[in-house]
């Protein structure tokens, strides 16, 4: 549909993205140079001149699976390392924060304001860093200049693509102290008397009251509509709602993938190459986050996350791994699958081949 | 008024599109039909009336070719000529028309798509059948289809390309009401909100174009000369079509209005927005005093949704189907 829907999708995924791993390096007391090191590296590569460039040019969105593989590597451009239920838990977290956002927002144009509040967020993490702080800002002038100027209409036909994206994804989350319910009370706006105006031959209008008054308790404030206070002590907890097979069946909208998200793929292995990657074994630099108040807890969610939720992802290891590149190229090899070709072998060892060779690399 | 009835459930749930329902009736075999889009599938139930057999069919978007991703479909609708109904499906890529129980694809216009995406999206949106052989469907490009279609088999031209609209069509209206002395048998909306007013024949003629103060009109309706119009704002206007004059100004809804759908026989009007309502008016035009009276009747709240279709069952009004954003299900009212 709208081919200008992915700069929002990404930005603001990355910004919950951040929100999240902010409050989880705080609750884990994670030195304060790591965590911001961490934060630093995350926003450096989101925010990459040649990335966004790509990024912000007409194209359809990717599928659900390549955008998952984008924001795993992007979690991962740093020291830290999640295990995979912490990332599917992120993941789970981020999307329906969004998705959350998205449908309360009283009009389609109140996305921009929604991602300038999470521009807004991310240049307060970056603040003392002059060089990443002017990639971010360079980021708010293109979204000005490409969303500004679009109609009420355009926005509506941005926000219903994202919610066909978003469609089906019900996973009960709780931040803080709210809990979000898989469905959202959609009712809301400031106070609108219900008046019908009948223009009368002789063009007098005649007003009356035909419903009573509903209704509508809304924060007042548009830019600030969204707070988010992950407050540091709580962990947060995601509950896998016992969805049902309906609404797991959802119809995959991409199922042969955008030749683009591969590409997108090979620019963000390229980035990964030039950023610092420690090696393995060295216990100073690397640490591992945990989206789970225990380490029990978060294996237990791994071995009780219903299937039909599961993103079908692998936990990319920054040491050699026949395993884990035979898993990469089989991801890559799914990119390339198209629903009627056969023969994939040749394909699929083709595509990739960057990735492979930055697995092979580290 | 009306009472909530047994729901139909649906395969897929229905996606965030303007006027996503769509409702056929067959009386001769006691069977209603409805569609409901979901992403890059139509779900086609067809439903008995006696409430003991329902069947499920989906119909998927046609692609040109299998290398490239399944395009979103914008609309499905039933278009009901005097010879044979059909139903039409649009997408980013282009057209198909069925025969009216999605057996069999009839025909497929293909939409001119760039090689590389252009910030201007590609798609078709807005269906509507005019008189006895159109069907007319809206495109992104501003333009109007207009399709000749003959009374039996699979021979449908492409007789014109309507160009007036500036803005990205979003919905189109046939008259309704079944009245011969109706002048105009079209009216065309867009993303600005303007309408555009046609009368049919072998050359579209266009008897008016009302202005829209820049805020999409997602839904229009016209019926007994009268063209209803539901806007991003909530609101809806009622407007003389080949005239402009403004009859009334409804602040319906709180948000964003996705369908709105008459009964012609007795005159009820159906709208349904965002804001999780669904609400029953009643029109009265008298063309004697050149007065159009709208009146409030009933309102539903869907708990928790927005809705995105909302339409009657029938042709005066005695029930009414709706469909929400990510809901399963077709929920049903009945009069009490």
């Amino acid at each position: 549909m709208s081919s200008r829907t992915l700069p929002l999708l990404f930005i603001n995924l990355g910004g919950e993205m951040l929100y999240i791993l902010d409050q989880r390096l705080r609750a884990q007391n994670i030195p304060a140079d790591k965590a911001k090191k961490v934060m630093n590296d995350i926003i450096t590569t989101m925010f990459n001149k040649k990335f966004l460039e790509e990024l912000f040019k007409p194209q359809e969105l990717y599928s659900k699976k390549a955008l998952r593989t984008v924001f795993d590597r992007l979690a991962h451009a740093s020291i830290m390392r999640l295990n995979q239920a912490s990332m599917d838990k992120l993941y789970d977290l981020m999307t329906m924060a969004f998705k959350y956002q998205v449908l309360l927002c009283p009009r389609p144009r109140d996305l921009l304001l929604v991602s300038f509040n999470h521009m807004d967020a991310i240049k307060e993490f970056v603040k003392d860093t002059a060089c990443i702080l002017a990639q971010v800002d360079e980021t708010y002038r293109q979204l000005i200049e490409m969303y500004a100027p679009l109609a009420s209409g355009e926005f509506q036909l941005i926000r219903q693509t994202l919610l066909i994206f978003f469609q089906d994804m019900h996973i009960r989350v709780s931040v803080g102290r709210t809990i979000l319910p898989t469905y959202f009370s959609a009712t809301g706006s400031p106070n609108w008397a219900q008046t019908c105006k009948t223009f009368q031959h002789t063009h007098t209008p005649k007003t009356e009251n035909m419903i009573q008054g509903y209704l509508v308790s809304w924060l007042s404030d548009q830019r600030r509509t969204f707070p988010h206070r992950y407050s540091v002590c709580r962990p947060v907890e995601t509950h896998m709602s016992g969805t049902s097979k309906r609404s797991a069946q959802h119809t995959k909208v991409n199922l042969v993938p955008n030749p683009l998200a591969k590409e997108e793929l090979n620019l963000l292995a390229k980035l990964m190459r030039g950023l610092e990657v420690p090696k393995a074994g060295n216990a100073d630099s690397g640490f591992r986050v945990n989206l789970f108040a225990t380490d029990e807890e978060e294996e237990e969610a791994l071995l009780s996350r219903p299937d039909e939720l599961s993103y079908g992802f692998i936990n990319i290891q920054a040491t050699k791994d026949q395993t884990a590149n035979a898993e990469l190229a089989k991801i890559m090899g799914e990119f390339s699958e198209s629903r009627e070709s056969p023969d994939l072998s040749t394909n699929a060892s083709s595509k990739g081949d960057d990735l492979l060779a930055m697995m092979d690399g580290l | 008024m009306y009472h909530k009835e047994k729901s139909i459930q649906i395969k897929n749930s229905a996606s965030a599109l303007y006027n996503n329902l769509c409702v056929l009736r067959i009386a001769p075999r006691r069977l209603t039909y409805f569609t409901v889009v979901h992403a890059n599938v139509v779900n086609m139930v067809s439903a008995s009336w006696d409430g003991l057999n329902y069947s499920h069919r989906q119909l998927q978007s046609k692609e040109p070719n299998v290398a490239t991703s399944p395009s979103l479909i914008m609309q499905a609708a039933f278009c009901v000529l005097p010879s044979r109904d059909l139903l039409v499906v649009t997408s980013q890529k282009g057209i198909q028309i069925y025969e009216s129980d999605g057996s069999i694809m009839v025909y497929w216009h293909a939409l001119d798509t760039p090689e590389t995406p252009t910030a201007q999206a590609v798609f078709a949106r807005g269906i509507a059948a005019v008189w006895e052989n159109y069907i007319c469907v809206g495109l992104s490009s501003c333009g109007i289809l207009v399709f000749d279609v003959p009374s039996k088999g699979s021979n449908i031209t492409l007789s014109e390309v309507l160009e007036e609209h500036k803005e990205p069509i979003t919905d189109l209206a046939q008259e309704c009401s079944g009245s011969q002395d109706c002048i105009a048998d079209l009216v065309s909306a867009d993303d600005s909100g303007t309408l555009c007013v046609w009368k049919s024949g072998e050359e579209f003629q266009l008897l008016n174009k009302i202005g829209g103060f820049d805020m999409s009109c997602s839904s229009v309706k016209l019926w007994k000369g009268t063209a209803v119009a539901g806007y991003g704002t909530g609101q809806i206007r009622l407007y003389e079509a080949v005239t402009g004059i403004l009859h009334a100004e409804v602040n319906a809804h709180a948000r964003w209005i996705y369908s709105l759908d008459i009964a012609p026989f007795s005159g009820l009007l159906l709208s349904a927005a965002e804001d999780s309502f669904v609400r029953v008016w009643h029109l009265t035009v008298t063309p004697e005093s050149n007065t159009v009276e709208v009146a409030h009747l009933h309102n539903e709240c869907v708990t928790d949704t927005q809705i995105c279709g909302a339409k009657f069952c029938d042709g005066d009004g005695y029930a009414f189907a709706v469909t929400g954003y990510d809901l399963n299900e077709i929920i049903r009212y009945t009069q009490t």
